[in-house]
Parts: structure tokens; sequence; C-alpha cells
């Protein structure tokens, strides 16, 4: 498959058809797996990680996950086709600055994605749209066990998989779910969430993961610790405590509706305003008034058809599709003239915000979705 | 009680903090506690004591000028990234390393999925260990006629391990 083809078709979980889809955009769960008695790829000479990378992409490609596959290594990419990949979260930050010794495959659904030679020999990705961890742990598990029976993994009885950095000991599993919570933003309560579930020893983070700042009001929940807890647990206890947070955003929208309807509608109205209007755009800015588009559809404010336009927005106006989708390098200005462009031709036939159906809803008291939908 | 740090004083000062939920102590002498700068409250958390740079000089206080023999790689690499060289480090610098796991993680032991090549290797050794008693009662009852046919079923197993 070719990178071309990869850009036109969106990804499965861009689509954001999953369980409660309207707040968590998508689900992830990442493996670490290294060799045996080979040296770790921040380590290993330049000869030894082409060896480690030999060895290990064969059996990745023959994977039957892996049929009509995008393989490419890393040095064959473009830094804007990099950018690209991290922007929809195939490939880390710390993967895109790899280049010879490194390679990315992944499946032209876009659910699995496996990258050699990142921080650890193999680090293998499922994700899902919606909230769908157990399914999502459910693909990348099988394929380790496949890969397992033809790769010898560095496996201690005591301290289970072995990764370069000890955060990651024991099941080397990342479980994550981007959530979008422009309720609990709006009404200041963000933070004690945020405190709480770092508490129970889970980490919050922004957008693309460790060290970024929260755009969009997205957020990313994941465990913190992988060392004496079984895989599954964590899977449960990370759903269970995200279900919490949906209720949550749920009810903080509710008491916006209800108590600070008067900002609610100001922030949706301007947010309409100005991607309607606007000439020059950066990307926070698009994606912070994109979320609050998004809580107006979610609120019933525009059209449910409208979904679609601006989750897709989400991704287009980002540096690396924007310059990919234009053919060419653009500098800073130029990038944000051309991202309002986009979006004013994209919501050209977008109906005004109509709030007296969210009022209505809020009347009967019942809320647009449903916690237990 | 011995200092946690140099482990060769009597420790005077106790320290205990509670994280997540998990209770966490570390023991001082007087000097370790100075040089951590425990005495001093704004300049000292317990976190930094155990995780990141107080970490690393840990593991260095276990043999300083120790480098895995599998990839060479040295404690001052550790500090350098907090990336470990490869596998058999963390047996090299498995002392260093205990305090930092138990400090970071829910466990100190692996409870998760076992894969399916180690799952046989330790079925292998149970066996193997099984058989081993075995042989030694039928020897210490004189039983040769069984001790022989023990022998070579080890022979076998051992045989399998190694190919």
């Amino acid at each position: 498959m070719k990178f071309a083809n990869l850009m036109s078709t969106g990804g499965e979980w861009l689509r954001g058809e999953g369980p409660h889809h309207q707040i968590v955009i998508s689900s992830r769960v990442r493996l670490a797996r290294n060799l045996k008695q080979r040296a770790f790829p921040g380590w290993a000479k330049k000869a030894e990680r082409s060896a480690i990378l030999e060895l290990i992409k064969p059996r990745v490609e023959e994977l039957p996950e892996m049929q009509d596959s995008f393989s490419e290594l890393l040095q064959d990419l473009s830094a804007l086709e990099k950018q690209v990949l991290v922007e929809r979260h195939l490939i880390s930050r710390e993967h895109a600055m790899k280049n010879v010794g490194s390679a990315v495959i992944m499946n032209r659904r876009q659910t699995l994605s496996i990258m050699i030679n990142e921080e650890d020999h193999l680090r293998m990705q499922s994700i899902r749209s919606g909230l769908q961890l157990k399914s999502a742990f459910k693909l990348v598990d099988k394929v380790d066990s496949t890969l397992e029976s033809k790769l010898d993994f560095a496996y201690d009885s005591r301290l289970g998989y072995l990764t370069a950095c000890p955060t990651n000991v024991g099941t080397g599993m990342r479980a994550s779910a981007m959530l979008h919570l422009p309720g609990l933003v709006l009404s200041d309560m963000i933070n004690q969430v945020i405190q709480a579930v770092n508490k129970i020893g889970l980490a919050v983070r922004g957008l693309y993961g460790e060290g970024t700042e929260a755009m969009g009001n997205l957020f990313q929940i994941s465990n913190q610790t992988t060392l004496g807890e079984k895989e599954d647990d964590i899977v449960v206890r990370l759903s269970k405590v995200i279900e919490t947070i949906i209720e949550k955003e749920h009810d903080a929208r509710q008491m916006l509706i209800q108590k600070k309807s008067n900002t609610l509608w100001d922030q949706i109205g301007r947010a309409y305003g100005v991607l309607t209007f606007a000439h020059a755009m950066t990307s926070k800015e698009a994606l912070n008034l994109l979320s609050i588009m998004k809580l107006g559809i979610d609120l019933g404010a525009f059209p449910e058809d409208r979904r679609l336009p601006i989750d897709e927005l989400f991704i287009d106006t980002q540096p690396a599709h924007l310059q990919k989708s234009s053919q060419q390098k653009l500098n800073a200005e130029e990038r944000d003239h051309l991202r309002a462009q986009i979006i004013r031709e994209r919501l050209r036939v977008f109906p005004k915000p109509d709030i007296t159906k969210v009022a209505k809803e809020s009347e009967n008291g019942t809320a647009p979705e449903p916690p237990n939908q | 009680m011995l200092c946690d740090v140099c482990k060769c004083n009597d420790a005077t000062v106790f320290l205990t903090q509670i994280l997540e939920g998990k209770m966490q102590k570390v023991n001082l002498c007087d000097a370790c506690s100075k040089e951590k700068g425990v005495q001093d409250p704004t300049g000292f958390a317990l976190a930094d004591l155990l995780l990141g740079i107080g970490a690393a000089e840990e593991i260095e206080k276990g043999t300083p000028s120790q480098k895995c023999p599998m990839c060479g790689f040295t404690q001052a690499d550790f500090k350098k990234t907090g990336r470990l060289g490869c596998s058999v480090c963390y047996l090299t610098f498995a002392e260093g390393l205990t305090s930092l796991l138990k400090a970071m993680h829910k466990g100190t032991e692996h409870v998760g999925k076992l894969p399916q090549r180690a799952h046989r290797e330790v079925e292998r050794d149970d066996r193997m260990r099984a058989l081993n008693e075995d042989l030694q009662k039928a020897v210490a009852a004189e039983n040769y006629e069984s001790a022989a046919a023990l022998r070579d079923q080890i022979k076998q197993l051992e045989h399998e391990k190694a190919v």
C-alpha cells in the first residue's frame, strides 16, 4: 500500500462510531517487547539495529492481520509524512525522529500499527474508535502471541517482559483513551478530575502524549504502572474510571445548560462565528473552537449529520495534514491562512446554532446522550 | 537498623510517605540524610530520592564500575538516558533496580501474561526438579532399577532443553 492510499482512507477510528463516541474519541493499547540478549534500540549500534530490524520485519509483515499493509522504513518517509502519522497517532513523536534501522507497519484499516526499533524493539499498538479498550487489547494480544512463537522475547519469570525503560517492565502494556471533556473544562471541574485520576495511579496527558499541552479539551488517560497487575485487570480498572469520567462530563454539561446557559451559548456562537469568518487561525485555536462545535452537536444545537465534517476538521487542520493536502511546505503564516480557508469552505453550508432545541431537551430533563447508551 | 543508602551506618532519620495508597519507607543515617538534603524541607521530595536522579544514584551505590557483560552498559549511561542497555542489564543492575521498581510500580512481581515459550520452560524446570527429588529417594532406598529409569528421563529433558 502506498502512502497516498493511507492518506485517502481516513482510518477506522477517525470515523467515530464506537461506544460512547461522543466523549471517547479513541481507545489504544500498546505492548512493548524486546528480543532476548540484544541491545535495546537506544543503545544498539547502527549495524545491530539493522540486523534486529531484518529479523523482526518479515515476521510482522507475514502476520494474517497485516495482509494488505503499509510497511515502510523510516528513512524512506519524508519529515512531513512522518508528522502525518504522528497526527493520526499511528507512530509516536519519538519514532518520527528515527531514521535508518527503524520501520513502521500498519494495516489498511489503521487499527493496528507496529513500530520496529522505537524505544523498544517492538511497539505494537491497536487503536479503536470510542471506548473499546477490551477489544483493542484483544487484537494486540493476539498479534503478540503469534509473534512470540517466532521471535524470542526478553522475559523474566519475576519481572515479566523486559523493556528499555523500567517504567514499562512487566506487562509492557500502556492502555489509554482519548477523551473530549469540554463540559468539565467550561465548568472548571477538570483539575479536580485530573487530580482524582492521578491519585489512583493513572496518568492524564495532552493530545500527543507525554509532555504535551491539552488542546481542544482533549485528554489522554492511561495506566501509569505495568508491574504487579494483570493486563485484564488494568484494562477493566481503566475502563471503569473512564465510565465515571463520562458520567461526570454528562453531569457537567447538564449543569452548564441549566445554570450557565448564557456562557454556553456565547461560547458556541463565538466558535461558529470565528470558524465561519476568520481568515487566519492557528491549529491550537482551531482545535479549541472545533471542540466547542463538537459540544454544540452533542447538545443538539447543530444537526447530528454535521458531526462528520467537524470530526474530520480536527485532524485535517493539523499542521502536517494541511501541508500534505496542499502538496507543499508552508510557513506558519501560510498554514494559518490555509487552515482558516479550509474551515470556511467546509462550514459554508453549516446551519446556525439553534439553542431552542437544546433548551427543550433540558426542560424534559433528558440528556441528549444518556451515559448508559 | 542500617541506613538504606550507605548500608554501613545506623539509621537515625526515618521517612514515611504514602503515595497512591502505597507506603514508602526510607531509613537514613545522619550523613546520608544531610547529603540527600532531607533536613532541608524545601529542597526535598521522597519521590525524587526514589525515582529519577535519586534512583540513578542509588544504582551507582551498588558497585561503581559495574558494566553489563552483555552490552557494556554502565550506571553512568543509565543516569544519562534513564533507559537500560539490554535485557541482561536487569540482572546486572538488579540490586539498584529493585528499589527503583518498587517505587515506580504497583508490585514487584509480574502477574500478567506468560509467553508460551517461557511457560514451557517453567513447566520443564518443575518436572526436572520433581524427577531429581524422585531420583534422590530411589537412590536412598537402593531402588536402582527405577533410579536408572529416572536418570534416563532427566537426560532426555536436559537434551530437550539444550535444543
